[in-house]
């Protein structure tokens, strides 16, 4: 199983399910954040937690904890 | 506005208008620029009622009629979860509100679809204020108005907000506006479709009438307790509020007999409005340009990246300080001389007009040379810093900030945007704690509005230039390095970084435990300040709040220490006693009793503490006046200071309780008097010990 946070910078995927729930499920959906959605990693932190996502159109920092539970393919 | 320039202007006025309009959109997207170039002065800033959180509202003329503007808090969506969204939700679907513009960001446009699309489902007349239609330009992204405009049937405006001609054509718009008519604007899938079409059929028309029925029926399907809490209170009588709960219960069964629960109708739901903003965008956007944004992800390569990142921030730190203490030299010489003029004529006039000794005494040697001093040499360098840090933040570079120190605010329990609010805090310390709404869970923005003080607002930062270029970084006897004042003054901020992250830890160790909460942060595209407007409209703001908060605290502090310096019970002044009373604890921590007092008396305003300090040294003394810094060496000098001395002082000042300002927002945003104390014992307690460490260290080892 794939996950949003194995991705480095300049590689992208389609998401296929979430897997958080309340808030944070809630906020990512707020920012355009779905199944089927096209996800681009720009940038990582210097620290390598937080990571910079491409999500239709506007770049989101996403930590660690919370992009392992993004499945993609 | 900026989040540095939250100007606490409350203008007295009776607003006259004959319609209001609701101004709405995501965050970043330049709204505050739209209400600003729409209503200029005519605009009243304050709290939405019972919460904490910001408004703004203002009035414009155009035509025939007069507008009230009400800013909404930015929000990527009406389906709100935090109390911005609720604040922004609430008064666009069931406040009293004409029309809504809702304000989009032409170079992100999919993304603020989704709110737009939102707003036009619950049936409200609006706008499409396509804003940032330079910054589109500049990316070489085209955007197909007149197919955006009917595909959601609604006019769209381009602008740039910042050009207020560019507005006249939205107000045009805003004029003619009919009512929105459109039937579905979004299709759902079938299984959505069907529940709609049955809710629909079981709502009594009685509680349609100020929204489409449609959107009823969704946002019963939503079942957001505090909508429809909101939609409850919005009907008028107790008759249709029972009608309301009969149709949430009837909607609970429609769900359970499809086996469907409110969850997953709302990830379909959801899912449908960004799939339809995404046709939507496809349809109407064309990048000439593939590689639009490669310019900002180069930058944030470098900035952000592993090797330059933490460099770099500190790098534009000492920069901007040395900028800072540069620029604030010659103004503050020139003014200082030529105030000191004019207290040399108004000891003149005083003796002309046979005044007596203790008249001028408290109005010139109390009063005005306080002010004066306040003036001269705490007025420079704070006109200089905060339009620094305005363009700093219009640039879209804080966040980044943010980005790259979440991980060690995680560590401490704490949330990255902590790492914003510090940098307010470098402002003004009440501006940083009123920015602290932007952290949503409660534990962690008790945390950053706690450790706030830990980082020296800009009322101390001209007594720590003053001291470090005359103890710490002369280089020789008359010779102020300048760079070298820059460096050390750096190395006192990180002191104080690093202070700001330890006190955190210990807090979400102790008092405020639990875990981190969730976090995304948007990083929004690096955008050209305005340099020149924003440079004039801060040096004005600043000076006007400086040379206000001086008449309120200045003036009358130095009147009440010449009061005090100059009444005698018994043998001493009431100051003398006062000094004599904290000299032991002062000595204690390598500082003096006079240092404590001022420091005690500049509760109100931290740029008073050292005009006290060397007030209280020259009553008891010489009266010389104290026009540059060579003089001012001297003085304390001839006081007892040592380099410890100024250390010590420069510790405390780092480290201190709050001044009264920032201690009344924090009562305020807390609404506690527990952590009100705490944020004033805490940074008190370690700059006491800092002190009593660097003693030791001094006088074992050096």
């Amino acid at each position: 199983m794939n996950t949003l946070n194995q991705l480095f910078p300049g590689e992208s995927a389609h998401v296929t399910k979430i897997l958080l729930n309340g808030s944070m499920r809630r906020r990512l959906l707020d920012l355009g954040l779905c199944s089927g959605t096209y996800v681009e990693c720009i940038s990582e932190s210097p620290s390598g937690n937080p990571k910079a996502y491409n999500i239709r159109g506007a770049v989101i920092a996403i930590r660690l904890e919370d992009s392992k539970k993004i499945l993609i393919s | 506005m900026g989040i540095l320039n939250m100007n606490f202007k409350k203008t007295k006025s009776s607003f006259e208008y004959n319609k209001t309009l609701a101004l709405a959109g995501n965050p970043n997207v330049g709204k505050s620029t739209v209400f600003n170039s729409l209503t200029g002065l005519k605009q009243h800033t304050g709290n939405w009622p019972g919460k904490t959180v910001s408004s703004a509202e203002g009035v414009f003329s155009f035509g025939k009629n007069s507008y009230l503007l009400v800013d909404t808090p930015g929000t990527y969506s009406l389906m709100a979860q935090s109390i911005d969204e609720e604040v922004a939700r609430n008064f666009i679907c069931f406040g009293k509100n004409d029309a809504v513009i809702i304000v989009c960001d032409a170079t992100c446009l999919q993304r603020n679809l989704n709110l737009a699309l939102q707003i036009l489902e619950a049936g409200k007349r609006a706008v499409i204020c396509l804003n940032l239609m330079d910054e589109a330009d500049r990316k070489r992204i085209k955007i197909n108005v007149k197919a955006l405009s009917g595909m959601l049937k609604i006019p769209v405006i381009p602008t740039t907000a910042k050009d207020k001609k560019s507005l006249i054509p939205l107000m045009k718009a805003i004029e003619n506006i009919s009512d929105n008519s459109i039937e579905t604007i979004i299709s759902y899938p079938a299984e959505i479709e069907t529940l709609i079409k049955e809710i629909s059929n079981i709502l009594p028309d009685k509680l349609c009438t100020k929204h489409p029925k449609r959107w009823i029926s969704l946002k019963l399907l939503e079942n957001n307790s505090s909508l429809l809490k909101e939609l409850k209170n919005s009907l008028e009588t107790a008759d249709e509020q029972n009608l309301l709960a009969e149709a949430i219960l009837k909607t609970e069964l429609i769900l359970k007999n499809h086996e469907i629960t409110y969850e997953s109708v709302n990830d379909t739901v959801t899912k449908q409005i960004l799939l339809t903003a995404e046709e939507i965008a496809e349809k109407s956007i064309s990048y000439d340009e593939k590689k639009y944004c490669e310019r900002d992800r180069k930058t944030d390569k470098v900035l952000c990246s592993r090797k330059f990142g933490y460099p770099i921030m500190l790098l534009l730190l000492s920069l901007v300080f040395y900028i800072t203490i540069w620029g604030a030299n010659y103004p503050s010489t020139a003014l200082s001389t030529f105030l000191f003029k004019i207290q040399v004529l108004l000891e003149k006039a005083f003796v002309f007009l046979h005044a007596p000794d203790w008249l001028s005494g408290i109005l010139i040697h109390g009063m005005y040379r306080t002010l004066s001093w306040v003036v001269s040499v705490m007025l420079p360098p704070m006109a200089i810093f905060f339009p620094i840090f305005t363009l700093l933040e219009d640039s879209g570079y804080l966040p980044r900030i943010a980005y790259c120190l979440d991980n060690s605010f995680k560590k401490c329990c704490a949330c990255g945007k902590q790492a914003l609010t510090m940098c307010m805090g470098f402002g003004c310390n009440a501006a940083g704690v009123i920015g602290c709404r932007i952290i949503t869970s409660p534990r962690e923005r008790l945390l950053a509005i706690i450790t706030n003080s830990f980082v020296p607002c800009n009322g101390r930062f001209p007594a720590l230039i003053s001291l470090i270029t005359i103890f710490l970084a002369s280089v020789s006897a008359g010779f102020f390095s300048v760079p070298l004042s820059a460096i050390i003054l750096t190395g006192f901020i990180f002191l104080s970084v690093v202070m700001t992250f330890a006190a955190t830890k210990i807090l979400s160790k102790t008092l405020l435990k639990g875990t981190p909460s969730s976090f995304t942060l948007e990083l929004p595209p690096y955008r050209k300040p305005q340099i020149g407007s924003v440079i004039v409209r801060s040096i004005f703001d600043r000076t006007w709040f400086v040379l206000k908060r001086s008449a309120l605290v200045a003036a009358p502090a130095g009147i009440f220490l010449w009061v005090l310096a100059n009444i005698r019970l018994g043998d001493l002044t009431i100051l003398k006693y006062i000094t004599l009373y904290f000299e032991p604890l002062g000595k204690m921590m390598g500082l003096d009793g006079v240092i404590l007092t001022a420091f005690i008396l500049g509760l109100p305003a931290n740029e008073i503490v050292l005009p006290i300090a060397v007030m209280s040294y020259t009553s008891q003394g010489v009266l010389s006046p104290i026009t540059s810094l060579t003089e001012m060496y001297n003085l304390l000098v001839s006081n007892g200071w040592t380099v410890l001395t100024a250390l010590n002082f420069i510790l405390f000042s780092i480290f201190h309780w709050p001044c009264s300002t920032t201690l009344i927002t924090i009562k305020k945003e807390t609404g506690s008097f527990k952590w009100t104390a705490i944020s004033a014992i805490l940074p008190t307690f370690f700059g006491i010990f800092l002190c009593i460490i660097s003693k030791i260290v001094f006088t074992f080892f050096l």
